[in-house]
Order: C-alpha cells, then structure tokens, then sequence
C-alpha cells in the first residue's frame, strides 16, 4: 500500500491546481454561471489543451492514459473550487460508457472528439418512476425495419443534457420492468428528429434537462440486451468521481470555516478561540479524513474484477463519502451563522453541491439497505 | 499510489492468521470468544509462544527481537490477533517501555529489560496519571528527590492499569519543583514494585472488575540508574511514549471481532418471533457499523504508511483521529453486542449463576459483552480522552 502520489501524479495535479487558482475563483466562477450554457466554454478549450478531457482515455485515442487515480485527483482539484463544466457527464460517465461498451470505430470516432473538446456527453438513464434502481427502465427501444433502432420514452434529470451533443440511452430491447436482461445502451444524436430537451437549473447551480424519445433514431453501444454491466460501470466511475469531488469540497469548506473562525469576533475574541467552536471544527475535519479514506476506496475499486466485494465497497464508499458530506456542509454553513445562509457567500453553494452529488446514483440510505441485505 | 495490498502483505495476513490457529490454547480463544477479556496467565501464555516465534517485539528492531515487520505488516499482525480473538500484546511492555528504551535508555537498561519485557518476564505497569492530574498531565506532584545514589520517591499514582499484576513500573516523577515551567521538572523512572514504601490498592471499576489501582509511595528508594534519559528530561520521554505506536490505538480488529460475534449470536436470538439477524434496523445498523470500520481502516493504513515512509519520527496527527474514531467504534460495537444479548445482558455470569446452568452460552457470551461495553467505557476517557485528542487537532492541524 503507498498513498502517495506518484511525479506524474503530482505534476498533473500541480498544473489542474494552477489552472484554477488562476481562473476559478469564486468571483469569476459567477461569470461562467452567467453564460447561457451555465459554463465558461473557454474553461472547457483550456481543460482540452491541458489534456484532461481525455485523461481517461488510451493514448491511441489521444488521450492522457490515465486511470481512476487521475481522475480522482482531477476531481477532487474540481470540488475545491465547484467546477461548472461537465467533465463529469462528458468524461467520466460518457467516456467510461463508451471506452466500456464501445466498438472499435466508436472508440475512434468518438474519444478523440471529446478529448479535443470537440464533443460533448450526457448519461441519460434515470427515469422517473426508477428513483435509483438501475433494472428500473421502461423506456423502449426497437427496430426500425433498415437494420437501425428507434427509441421512445422519457428520461429524467440528466445532468448536462441540454450541452450535449450525443445522449448515452438505455432501454429496453426485451424483457420486463426491472428486469436485469433486456437492457440496451444506445447513442442518441441529441439534435435527431423525436428527441426533445427540457433544460432546468438544479440546486448546485448546473443544468440538467429531461429527455423525450419519440421514435429518436439510435445506434447500439455494446452487447445488446448486456447494458446492466455497463451501466454499472458508468455508475461506479461517477461514484468514484464523486467522492473525489466531494473531498475536494469538504476541504474548502473546512478551509472556509477555520479561517472565519480566526477574523469572527464575538464577546470581544475569535470565535475560533471558543473550544465548542474548536471541537466541532475538529470534528469536522475528521469527517473530512474518512470521506478521503472513502474516496480512495471507491478509487481503488473501479477495477476490481471480483464483482460481489466491488459492490459491497462502492456501497460502503457511497455510504461514508455522503454522510461526511452532509455533516461537513451542514457544520459549515452552522459555524458561519447568518452568512453562511447568504447566497453571496460561497459556503451555501458547496453545500448544495454536495447535497446534489448525494443523490447522483443512489443515495447513503439506499446502499446502506443495499449491505444491510448482504448481512448473513 | 496504490491503493492495495502487495501480494507479499496479502501472503503475510494468511502466514499470521494460520500461524494463530494452529497455536493460539484453545481453552483461552474459547474464553475470548464469548467475549470475555484474558486472565494474567493467559496473556502471558500467549505473548512467550509469539515471542518464541520471534512476532513479540512488533515494532522492536531485530537485533532486540523484533520481527522486522514493516508498519502495515504490524497493523495485519494486530488486526488478526485481536479478530481471533487472541489475548493482545503487553501494550505497557511492548508499544510503551519497549520503544522508551530502545529511544532512550542506556545498554546496560536496555540489556536488563527488553528481553524480559518481550517475554513477558517483567510484567510492566505505567504510573502517569494522579488524582490530580489527569489530562493536564504536567501538573503531577509525585516528587523524585535526589539522596546519594537513589531517589526518594513520595506520592500517588491512580487508574494503574495492571499494577497488581505488575513486577515493574515506570513511572513519572518531578525531580525540580522550581522548574520554570511544569514540564521542565519532571524525571522518568524504572521502579520495581517490590521496593519497599510501594502499596498498591484496587479499585473495582463498574463491570466489577479488579484492573484499575491507586499507588502510594512513601519514601520508595530508586536507585539513579533507573533513571531513563536526563534528569528534569522525563517529559519528552513521555511525549514520545504517548506519540508513539498511537496508530494501533484504533484497535480496528477488536471492534470487527465484536460485530462479528454479534451478527453469530443474532442467528440465535429471537425478535418478534425470527431470528434478530432479519430485523432491518438490526441490519441497518450493522451496516453503519461496517461503513465506519471501513473508512477507520483506511486512515489507519493511510496514517502507518505515512509514518513508515518518514522513518517514525514525530507522531502524526492524524493519530488522534484515530483515537477517536477508534474508540468511539470499540464502544458502539460494543453496545451493539449489549443490545443483540437483550435480557441475557443482565445477569452477572458469575458462580453462583454457573452453578445453577449448565453451560449456557448466550447466558456467559451476554454477560461478559456487557463487561466489555462497561468497561470500555473507559476507551474514551485514557490514553489522552477523546476530548484532548480535538485539543490536539485543533492545535496541530487547524493551527488553532
């Protein structure tokens, strides 16, 4: 075991780190917020120069060659600051979709493009009758008689689905309503005839759209009736992903509240002198370390072959990385008093981040039923 | 990075987990099974077949009888005795007087006692804390005064772990009442507990067991060769005694020891007429515990690499979010075992209740978890309270 980062490593985050602390403070963050797509497109060219929208990817698809360990570092640089752009929707699910399932062509024609930042990807699965049962799908998909498919059904908070260009679809090809067999990933052109958007803000500030499929003309990604393995996988990278995110944010959180506590002065002393206030940073910072651990858990079971302990530690990582979120963010905006309820202070927006990226792919309580099941 | 085990560590955890099967008594895991603690004996038993096995020097350097292992073989090691379950090394001989010794004290101590102290010859006991001066430390009045080639030592130590077991204590001091400051005073000291003036007196803690002592001195002669380090130089000692081996504090493989006999006795016991182990707030909380023995054993492993890659030195603070985190599990696995027992919890397994059953085993494995969970009570409370370890955050990390 060695947690250490290696050169390599630390170069990549050095740079990511240097990247943002020059153009992703909370102020101009506000601007990218501004733009009509939710995000700096010039943040999104300047990741694409510095290689990271390909970090995932084979070098012989012009990508970085990274593994899970880039990305979590990647997103953990992007939690302390609360990058808007969607890296995670593009990169990291779409990337893992098609890096996955993709054939060889696929492969060729589509990471290149979203390493150049050529091509944007959304993950469109969740459906809204499922909440965060990955069997649940009834959105359909058939043949369309010249050897190609349609599909129709609807789809729900997909996050960043409005900016993308190429929608990554399940569906069903056969089989019933949670059936684990039947389901079929599919790339849906998002400007194809009988696809509709709907574009929303979530809470985090990012935007997210519901999808309509109306005979929306689709190609096979994978095996078909094979997608729950995939999906899977997609799933376990954003969860690693999102828990590296999540530590990101908590240490800025953190960072926030203990420099607050050393300037607030009440009854005439920081309050950072007030050993309640001492402990309950403390605690804080513990919560903050064990998400860490989490987050490398998640990190390291990205690939790990044996398929039972996989699940059980993404649920346990799940579980642990989203409870110290929830108790960090919730002791942060507590520290603050008043200001930390204000929208112009930046402590309430990690908060909702955090809140956010609970509920992406399943939320603390459903993986703790999930290994409360597993007890033998 | 990287973030598993070598197959070397994997091939070591089967080497210690076989190793203790096939040598750990029989009649001491079935003891510890249901949950009780280890006699004298039994800890002394088993710490000279590790010792024989060269394993009882943990952290020691070879060439004083230790294995060699590195910190993440140390924390296998740990973990697999304590999930046995096995008796747990002397942690005063071994993580404590050990490491002073090897840090600190001159060949001629070091000749003397750290084969003793590996075999468990010398049974060691720590006399640190007093009636005042508990987690302020360095306000101890036990004082160490200078006559000829001896100290003559006066005072009381109290919560002495073991003293009535104990052939050795170490001990602190003050040998300069006029020190400017506090910690500037204080001397570290070796005292055989059979030097006359000792007196060691129990107190009964509230699982009605005998472990914890008052120790008075009246005029007990030390001779100044049993002095570790300089004279007035004793807090350092200490500092490092503290600082040091705070990793295995966690005691990761005890708590998965109790959640694990719990969910076995779960099988046995009923809830609304089915086994507890298919209730779901059972279940549920299980799991929690799961989630949190995970994350621990992470930062765990996290916290010895670092210090195995710094070459030991200062103790990381980490640490003290082991502590914490630790005990506060040891305690919850604890009440959970407390909890699954219900009104067998009750009773006091004691002889009059044995005469009466004929080996009843969720009656014993019910009594001794609650004397697990009374006792470690105290798991938040020594070793630096739970409390001090935030001051200790506070100020080390926070920079508060």
């Amino acid at each position: 075991m060695d947690f250490d980062p290696s050169d390599d490593q630390r170069l990549l985050v050095e740079s990511v780190s240097r990247l943002l602390a020059d153009n992703y403070s909370f102020a101009q963050r506000k601007t990218y917020l501004a733009r009509p797509a939710g995000y700096s497109a010039e943040m999104w060219s300047k990741f694409a120069e510095l290689g990271l929208l390909g970090l995932p990817f084979a070098e012989e698809y012009g990508g970085f060659g990274g593994g899970a360990q880039e990305v979590m570092l990647v997103m953990q640089a992007f939690g302390r600051v609360l990058v808007l752009e969607p890296f995670l929707a593009t990169v990291v699910l779409g990337g893992t979709a098609i890096r996955t399932a993709g054939s060889a062509a696929q492969q060729q024609t589509l990471l290149p493009a979203v390493a150049e930042g050529r091509l944007k990807l959304a993950f469109a699965h969740g459906e809204r009758q499922a909440r965060y049962d990955l069997t649940d799908v009834v959105t359909t998909a058939k043949r369309n008689g010249g050897g190609g498919w349609v599909l129709d059904g609807s789809k729900t908070v997909v996050s960043h689905g409005e900016a993308a260009e190429r929608l990554i679809v399940s569906a069903r090809t056969s089989g019933d309503r949670y059936d684990e067999d039947g389901i079929t990933l599919f790339l849906v052109d998002a400007a194809a005839q009988g696809v509709a958007r709907r574009g929303y803000a979530t809470r985090d500030e990012t935007r997210a759209a519901d999808v309509s499929l109306s005979n929306a003309p689709g190609e096979v990604l994978g095996e078909i009736g094979q997608g729950l393995a995939i999906i899977e996988k997609i799933v376990e990278a954003g969860i690693a992903a999102t828990a590296a995110e999540t530590v990101g944010a908590m240490e800025a959180m953190n960072e926030m509240t203990l420099e607050y506590s050393k300037t607030r002065v009440q009854f005439g002393q920081p309050i950072g002198s007030y050993q309640v206030v001492q402990h309950r940073l403390a605690d804080m910072f513990m919560a903050q370390e064990q998400g860490r651990s989490m987050a490398m858990l998640a990190t390291m079971s990205v690939d790990n072959a044996d398929d039972a302990e996989r699940r059980h530690d993404f649920a346990l990582a799940k579980v642990g990385v989203g409870q110290s979120g929830r108790y960090v963010s919730q002791s942060a905006v507590q520290m603050h008093g008043g200001i930390g309820m204000t929208e112009e202070y930046a402590v309430g927006h990690y908060f909702r981040r955090c809140m956010v990226i609970e509920r992406l792919f399943g939320d603390p309580a459903y993986y703790l039923q999930r290994l409360a099941n597993e007890i033998a | 990075m990287d973030l598993h085990f070598t197959t070397e560590e994997i091939a070591f955890r089967q080497e210690v987990r076989a190793f203790i099967r096939d040598n750990l008594p029989a009649d001491i895991h079935a003891k510890m099974k249901l949950g009780n603690g280890p006699g004298k004996e039994d800890t002394v038993r088993w710490q000279r077949i590790l010792n024989a096995n060269g394993w009882a020097g943990l952290s020691w350097p070879k060439e004083w009888g230790g294995p060699g292992w590195t910190a993440i073989q140390k924390m296998i090691f740990l973990e697999e005795n304590q999930m046995a379950p096995a008796p747990e090394l002397s942690s005063f001989n071994i993580t404590m007087i050990g490491p002073v010794l090897l840090q600190f004290g001159t060949e001629a101590q070091k000749q003397r006692f750290l084969p003793r102290a590996a075999n468990l010859d010398d049974w060691w006991c720590q006399g640190f804390s007093e009636p005042g001066a508990g987690s302020d430390l360095a306000s101890l009045k036990t004082a160490a005064k200078q006559d000829g080639d001896h100290y003559v030592v006066n005072g009381q130590k109290i919560w002495t772990s073991t003293a009535h077991h104990a052939d050795w204590c170490f001990l602190l001091a003050r040998t300069n009442p006029n020190a400017r400051k506090r910690q500037e005073g204080i001397s570290f000291l070796l005292v055989d507990m059979k030097t006359p003036g000792i007196t060691v007196r129990p107190i009964i803690s509230i699982d009605g067991s005998h472990h914890l002592n008052e120790v008075f001195f009246d005029d007990v002669r030390v001779p100044l060769n049993m002095r570790v380090h300089e004279e007035n130089k004793g807090w350092d000692v200490a500092k490092f005694l503290l600082g040091n081996e705070r990793t295995g504090i966690a005691r990761l493989g005890k708590s998965r020891e109790r959640v694990n006999a719990s969910i076995d006795l779960a099988h046995k016991v009923n809830m609304n007429g089915q086994p507890l182990i298919a209730d779901a707030a059972f279940r549920q909380r299980v799991a929690q515990l799961q989630v949190e023995m995970k994350a621990l054993e992470i930062t765990q492993y996290r916290v010895v690499s670092a210090h195995d890659k710094a070459g030991g030195g200062r103790p990381d603070p980490l640490s003290s979010v082991l502590k914490v985190k630790g005990t506060e599990l040891l305690q919850a696995t604890t009440e959970l075992a407390v909890d699954v027992a219900g009104p067998m919890a009750t009773p006091v397994w004691a002889e009059e209740l044995a005469a009466m059953n004929e080996s009843d085993e969720l009656l014993e494995a019910g009594s001794a978890s609650t004397g697990s969970y009374l006792f470690l009570r105290a798991a938040s409370i020594y070793g630096g309270t739970n409390e001090i370890q935030k001051n200790i955050l506070t100020k080390a990390v926070l920079g508060l």
